[in-house]
């Protein structure tokens, strides 16, 4: 096998997977293979799509971040209250959020390299203090009926053929563009590989840790401020428990995509097919009716089993060949 | 090691939070400490904060192991759903306790079998290995209900979630019983000591002759049975199964209560009964804001609060700052050396 074959294969496989998936439901019902079906798998996943994008960087540099679901939920909460209670214009209010999701996700980010203390347990306490700040604002459900909402949900990007593309949708997709250019055309994406790879030999090499661990935290707790914009637009509501689970879901679809949680090897592009594999799985049970939706978590579990042990294999086998390191 | 003073007095801390946080509850609530005996059993808001803390504590006992081998469980609270699922429906069933009991505990086992596996001999890391039963066992829990929250009626169940033994609730006597028979079981053997030495490094221990994939498999096993046994004193309380809640977002409870009990995440030296005092102490805030009149909105701030607190105490930043030898280092820091070419870490 060639070099550059190797190190695709996961992204080919993952892909693959989507593509027999999507065949296989298109066989079995006839109004499956459409560009509605298409335009609403990536609307109702944008906002997966676009946290899932900074789940990938922060594991890329070999971290984690639990706290996604909440900072989410949070947005959708403030958004609400600054522009139903507090009489905000949206625009404002979604600077303010995002500046807020950022802000959090930077600050996680310094307590993690200045303290040295596990991402898993700072974030699982910075995923405390979102969702608990969420409530302490409000624990009802606030519906946001600004005239704004309704005209950007009317806006989409219409193609001839019959492709709809929603301003969530075309939001994940020009996420997912910038993320690959930042990963692979950028000082910050090399530093970031080089930080997951070996945080010693990064440090030895002069990469600047701090400032990358805190730049990437804080881009994901700005891409999960965006996503839960879009999550507030595609409920119109603001509401402290939304999007709970979340951060699962992105790791899933992280892992699904061909990143390992090791950090240092993967794709932002796998990562955003995986989003897509998971929105397929439920689209399927939607569209049997006759299955219950329990076997979306089944068949989730099990993807990420057989994806996982495929990474394991691929790793046995790179190790054999001398080409790429074993786990460290 | 170098992380806290030798002796008794590295505890200090656990001990003094769960008085202080007490304390506090008194404060605000006079009655705080009064016990009364009703119908053989007793009550008062100290037996509430042991019984509720119960499930957390019994988590928390298993997690501790888990921990203390660089691991981590993601999936108890999905197997107390589990657990919970089948103890309900086959008591709806019509079978008796015993079947039933056997059953829950059996499923309890062989998740923790299935992440013990994928840990030790597929080399998973733990935290991707626990996901995938955390993800699937809840929907495997739904299977068994079918979506349903089963409810049932058998009091030889109940008596599990809400009877007593010699006026101590049930739930608190399992938890003490199983943190006696767990702490038997790992510091009257070399067990404990094999633990530790996985946790602080892998393949030394496999070249000093311990058997790392029985020990990790072990501690797994071990861990899915504490949460077999905290779902079924969940959904005995309550007389149902809720697949869809039950032990829902326990695994970081669990956790918390680990950490807070001076655990490190990092693995080595474990606590199992600081890990039970962490669970008493986040149990006792919850209680506490609860009897405050404060919202419980807070309750998250809080608990936020007081782990971050405990963990700036054991970074090793902090530690910087005090006084200690010269050349010591936490543990952690030290690179594991390069693996043996072969049978180095056979059995």
């Amino acid at each position: 096998m060639t070099g550059a074959l190797q190190r695709f294969l996961p992204l080919v496989v993952t892909t693959a997977v989507l593509v027999v998936g999507f065949l296989i439901c298109a066989a079995q019902f006839p109004n499956f293979a459409s560009w509605r079906v298409v335009a609403n798998l990536l609307t109702d996943n944008a906002f997966l799509g676009i946290t899932a994008v900074g789940m990938t960087f922060v594991i890329l540099s070999g971290g984690i971040d639990l706290s996604v679901g909440a900072v989410i939920g949070f947005t959708t909460v403030l958004l609400a209250v600054l522009i139903e209670q507090g009489g905000w214009h949206p625009v404002p209010a979604f600077a303010v959020a995002l500046i807020a999701a950022g802000g959090f996700g930077a600050a996680m980010g310094g307590v993690i390299h200045v303290f040295q203390m596990p991402p898993f347990i700072v974030t699982l306490a910075g995923m405390f203090i979102a969702r608990g700040l969420g409530f302490v604002l409000t624990t009802d459900s606030v519906p946001i009926n600004h005239p704004l909402y309704g005209e950007l949900n009317d806006m989409a990007l219409r193609f001839d053929f019959g492709l709809k593309l929603t301003l969530p949708a075309l939001l994940m997709l020009g996420v997912v563009v910038a993320a690959v250019v930042l990963a692979h055309w950028t000082r910050f994406g090399a530093n970031l590989y080089a930080l997951g790879g070996n945080r010693q030999s990064a440090e030895l090499m002069g990469v600047p840790v701090a400032r990358t661990t805190v730049a990437v935290y804080g881009l994901s707790g700005l891409l999960a401020g965006l996503a839960g914009i879009v999550f507030s637009l595609y409920t119109g509501a603001g509401y402290s428990l939304a999007a709970t689970g979340v951060e699962l879901d992105t790791i899933t679809a992280v892992v699904i995509g061909g990143t390992q949680l090791t950090g240092g090897y993967g794709y932002v592009v796998g990562t955003f097919v995986g989003v897509l594999i998971q929105g397929l799985i439920q689209t399927y049970i939607t569209f049997d009716g006759s299955l219950s939706s329990w076997w979306t978590k089944i068949a989730i579990g099990v993807l990420l089993f057989v994806f996982i042990l495929l990474q394991k294999g691929l790793l046995v086998v790179w190790a054999g060949r001398g080409g790429e390191p074993a786990e460290a | 090691m170098t992380l806290s003073a030798p002796g008794p007095a590295r505890n200090l801390p656990q001990y003094g939070a769960l008085i202080a946080v007490l304390l506090a509850n008194w404060l605000l609530f006079p009655d705080f400490f009064a016990i009364r005996l009703q119908d053989g059993r007793l009550f008062g808001s100290l037996i509430d904060v042991l019984n509720r803390g119960a499930p957390v504590a019994l988590l928390a006992v298993g997690m501790t192991m888990v921990i203390a081998t660089r691991g981590v469980d993601l999936s108890v609270g999905a197997v107390m759903a589990i657990s919970g699922a089948i103890a309900a429906t086959m008591t709806g069933a019509g079978w008796s306790l015993p079947a039933v009991l056997a059953a829950s505990l059996a499923a309890g086992l062989l998740c923790g079998l299935w992440n013990g596996v994928l840990v030790a001999v597929l080399r998973i890391q733990p935290i991707i290995a626990t996901l995938i039963l955390m993800v699937a066992g809840r929907g495997i829990a739904q299977l068994v209900t079918e979506g349903q929250i089963v409810t049932f009626t058998s009091p030889a169940l109940a008596f599990i979630g809400s009877g007593s033994f010699l006026t101590v609730p049930m739930p608190v006597v399992l938890t003490i019983v199983l943190l006696a028979v767990t702490a038997l079981l790992v510091r009257a053997t070399a067990l404990g000591l094999m633990i530790e030495a996985v946790g602080i490094n892998r393949l030394s221990s496999a070249g000093a002759g311990v058997n790392t994939p029985v020990v990790l498999v072990a501690v797994y096993v071990w861990c899915g049975l504490c949460a077999a046994v905290a779902g079924l004193i969940v959904t005995a309380d309550i007389r149902g199964a809720d697949a869809n809640n039950a032990g829902l977002w326990l695994e970081l409870d669990a956790i918390l209560a680990v950490v807070v009990g001076g655990t490190s995440l990092l693995g080595g030296r474990f606590g199992l009964v600081l890990s039970v005092v962490g669970a008493l102490i986040i149990q006792s805030m919850n209680t506490g804001i609860l009897l405050s009149g404060f919202k419980p909105e807070f309750n998250l701030i809080v608990k936020a609060g007081v782990l971050l607190v405990v963990l700036l105490l054991q970074s090793p930043t902090l530690t910087l700052f005090l006084p200690r030898p010269r050349g010591a280092r936490p543990i952690g820091t030290v690179k594991p050396p390069v693996a043996p070419t072969s049978g180095g870490a056979k059995p």
